[in-house]
């Protein structure tokens, strides 16, 4: 039953498939190409020098990691509390449980440029931070905290009752019942919220420009300013002529980071997943 | 209810503080939106004060410094540029989910699924600087300055095919396989079973997944900032440089005080609104898309 125009629809999807597969080819190829070339153990280790045409990425290492630093060490305490209430303590249909699921799923729609916007004005201006890395992170924090929390709240909530049950006739504290019982089952859930957390701060640029800042030296505490590596790319390539190549061996190290983290997020999903097929 | 009641003994102490305090950290959470929402107002405030809101829409032009805020050019450019992207990316992701769903063999399936996956999270910021050292030039030796509308739907089409690629694919996947096998027993060609069968089934699904991903289109900075010549003025031409309202926010952020700032941050709400809108719409699609 193979009518022409069948054919024609085969061939279409194939095309439009390889279509899509080789401008990515041409992408990636174009990045590991020129990014190899610039790239070496001394670009990852020194200081950016000449506007960051030369020399190397480490102050912009730093800052990054600090930047991720601060938005987890606010995101995890706050975003792992909320998850628990929302899925321990609240009815599915509570309507304040419903309201907080709400306004995170809104808060998680908003445009990235708009977090900068927010978090320049509430924390660098109103609470008084300046430009600084203690900004840059919280306002990650901000962005990350829903994907983070609706995910732990899901993998709390795929724990089995039973469990519960059990726990309860041993007589256990509803707080050692989290502890030694929901969050260990949970924790695969919560780390791939978490990494997908990572993997959105990691790449984000357009909420850093104005909450973190430009500065490409050192930075001494958490109250100074400190690029982050995806603005670094940015500053390179559209400010400073002839930056590009050390902007691709710089995009090479981001991708690289942000792969890493991907992979292990859908390896933990994964693992997650086969093991509540076995446990029910 | 699986849980007693706490007896007063010391042991339960720590159940007494433990619910208060995370229900604490979970309305904390969801202050944050409120917050979000209020300082935006807050700083558009001096502007959206001064007069009516259709100053945004009908002064001519975007001229800060003399007091004029037309936001209308950068608003056609933005909404052309999510537009086309989405016209481009909509079907070519829509035929690599099929692709991957119905004609690839499961291995290459499998590939094709993992590269999409780890497409979706490149940072924009590279897809931005592709954009300008590769595409633009190219661009440019046929159509100078290379830099335009052409140029932003190019790189935000690459940008969002992976999210509307995997969401339709999640979409097929869920058509049940009995509908499908029946159809083909009918004596329907594959691509009467796709077309007649599968994507109709699908198809809230998939236009869900379609409604995000301009969601993306729209709120995207760095990607369409660095490619699209960031010139104020409405988009006549696809090989006209255009400033969309998120590339505007980030560029003219550092120096803006004043109203200029209100502005800005006046631009930033109606993006904010334009986005929750369509998300908005994405999600009642979605809620409503089960088959069977």
């Amino acid at each position: 039953m193979h009518t022409l125009s069948d054919r024609a629809f085969t061939l279409s999807i194939w095309g439009a498939a390889a279509l899509g597969a080789a401008a990515f080819l041409w992408l990636l190829g174009d990045l590991a190409w020129h990014g190899m070339a610039h790239l070496s153990w001394s670009f990852l280790v020194s200081e950016p020098l000449n506007a960051g045409r030369s020399g190397g990425i480490a102050p912009i290492l730093v800052s990054t990691l600090l930047i991720l630093a601060v938005a987890l060490a606010a995101a995890i305490p706050l975003g792992l509390g909320a998850a628990i209430w929302l899925a321990e303590y609240t009815r599915r249909s509570g309507a304040l449980g419903r309201s907080i699921r709400l306004s995170l799923d809104v808060l998680a729609g908003i445009p990235s440029i708009v977090f900068g916007l927010f978090g320049n004005a509430f924390f660098c201006v109103f609470l008084g931070l300046g430009f600084s890395i203690l900004s840059g992170g919280l306002t990650l924090a901000c962005m990350i905290l829903p994907i983070f929390i609706r995910t732990s709240e899901a993998g709390l909530s795929a724990v089995s009752d039973d469990w519960r049950h059990n726990a309860a006739a041993l007589g256990m504290t509803r707080a050692s019942v989290l502890w030694h019982v929901l969050l260990p089952a949970a924790a695969p859930a919560v780390i791939c919220g978490l990494m997908l957390g990572i993997g959105r701060a990691t790449a984000e640029t357009a909420a850093l420009i104005f909450t973190s800042g430009y500065v490409d030296r050192m930075p001494e505490s958490l109250s100074d300013s400190g690029r982050a590596l995806a603005v670094h790319i940015y500053d390179l390539s559209m400010n400073v002529t002839g930056g590009d190549s050390a902007a691709y061996a710089s995009a090479l190290v981001l991708i690289v980071l942000i792969v890493f983290i991907n992979t292990g997020a859908l390896a933990l999903s994964d693992r997650w997943l086969t093991r509540r097929i076995t446990a029910t | 209810m699986i849980w007693s009641k706490p007896s007063s003994s010391s042991r339960w102490h720590a159940d007494r503080w433990l619910e208060p305090s995370l229900g604490l950290l979970a309305m904390g959470a969801a202050l944050i939106l409120l917050l979000v929402l209020a300082f935006l107002l807050h700083e558009a405030w001096p502007l959206l004060s001064e007069g009516d809101l259709l100053h945004l829409f009908t002064d001519g032009g975007w001229y800060p410094l003399e007091g004029h805020f037309g936001l209308l050019p950068m608003l056609w450019a933005t909404l052309a540029a999510a537009l086309g992207a989405v016209l481009l990316a909509g079907p070519l992701g829509l035929a690599s989910a099929i692709f991957q769903q119905f004609y690839a063999p499961s291995a290459l399936a499998r590939l094709y699924r993992t590269v999409l996956a780890l497409l979706a999270g490149i940072p924009s910021v590279v897809y931005g600087l592709w954009g300008l050292t590769v595409l633009v030039p190219l661009i440019a030796r046929w159509q100078p300055p290379g830099a335009s509308l052409f140029a932003a739907i190019l790189i935000l089409a690459l940008m969002i095919l992976p999210t509307i690629a995997l969401t339709s694919a999640s979409a097929l996947a869920a058509v049940p396989k009995a509908w499908l096998q029946g159809a083909a027993a009918l004596g329907l060609t594959r691509k009467g079973v796709i077309m007649g069968v599968a994507i109709p089934a699908a198809r809230s699904g998939i236009l869900g997944g379609i409604l995000l991903a301009s969601a993306r289109a729209l709120g995207e900075t760095m990607a369409v900032l660095m490619v699209a010549g960031n010139v104020v003025q409405n988009p006549t031409g696809l090989f006209e440089p255009v400033r969309v309202l998120t590339a505007n926010i980030a560029l003219e952020m550092a120096y803006a005080t004043g109203t200029h700032r209100a502005g800005l941050f006046a631009s930033g709400l109606l993006l904010t609104l334009l986005v929750l809108a369509l998300a908005w719409m994405a999600a009642r699609i979605t809620r409503s898309a089960h088959p069977v």
